[in-house]
């Protein structure tokens, strides 16, 4: 089955993840994890009003299509989608969605580590924090 | 040549544009496109200096050869996820 992935600046809600957890689910799967990076309102010492994330897509999206393909051949019969949302996120929203779908899940926890670990340090996605009394691209 | 390079970030903060295309000599690397860059753009020396290169979408080395046309991005530190 084909790998989900997708840069986006909809909202990622919980109906927007069950629609991907669905998707990568295939009958002969018996586990499916499911990793959300969420919005947290404090950072480094301060308070995040809200978070503004870049990215450059052409590129993003494609290092996206490797890291899943990464997976697909090291974790057999695993099915990974690998969404990103950027534009300005609120509190409580959710940045990026990653869900794998292993017959077994031992591989679908280890995939969707090594997927999110990878993701952060590789694709060209940059996040601005911003404070009430100012505003900073961070790193990781 | 030309190169035509593309800003995001901190860096499209800083410069106050997406992209421009910025001349190189024939044979040129990315390290001499930072610089040249640095010279148009000194504010962005400390910046540039922790940004990652790619060039058509791949990354890059300091040592990468640039071709007319090639696509040409500093990337600052990542924070995706």
């Amino acid at each position: 089955m084909p790998a989900i992935v997708r840069i986006t600046r909809d909202l990622l809600d919980a109906q927007a993840v069950r629609v991907l957890e669905e998707s990568v689910t295939t009958r002969g799967d018996g586990g499916v994890v499911t990793f959300q990076g969420v919005v947290r309102d404090n950072a480094r010492g301060k308070q995040v009003r809200s978070l503004e994330y870049d990215a450059y897509v052409e590129m993003a999206e494609q290092q996206m299509a490797q890291i899943a393909a990464e997976v697909e051949a090291r974790w057999e019969d695993s099915t990974v989608a690998l969404v990103h949302r950027i534009g300005r996120l609120e509190i409580g929203e959710c940045s990026v969605a990653v869900v794998v779908a292993c017959p077994h899940r031992g591989e679908a926890f280890e995939a969707c580590r090594y997927a999110i670990d990878t993701l952060k340090s590789t694709v060209p996605i940059w996040k601005k924090e911003i404070y009430t009394d100012g505003e900073e691209w961070v790193e990781g | 040549m030309r190169v035509h390079v593309r800003y995001f970030a901190a860096l499209r903060e800083k410069v106050g544009k997406d992209a421009e295309d910025l001349d190189v000599s024939a044979g040129a690397m990315v390290s001499q496109a930072r610089a040249a860059l640095i010279e148009r753009y000194p504010q962005l020396a400390s910046t540039l200096a922790g940004c990652a290169a790619a060039v058509n979408l791949a990354y890059a080395s300091a040592e990468t050869a640039l071709n007319d046309g090639d696509e040409l991005v500093f990337i600052p530190p990542l924070g995706g996820g």
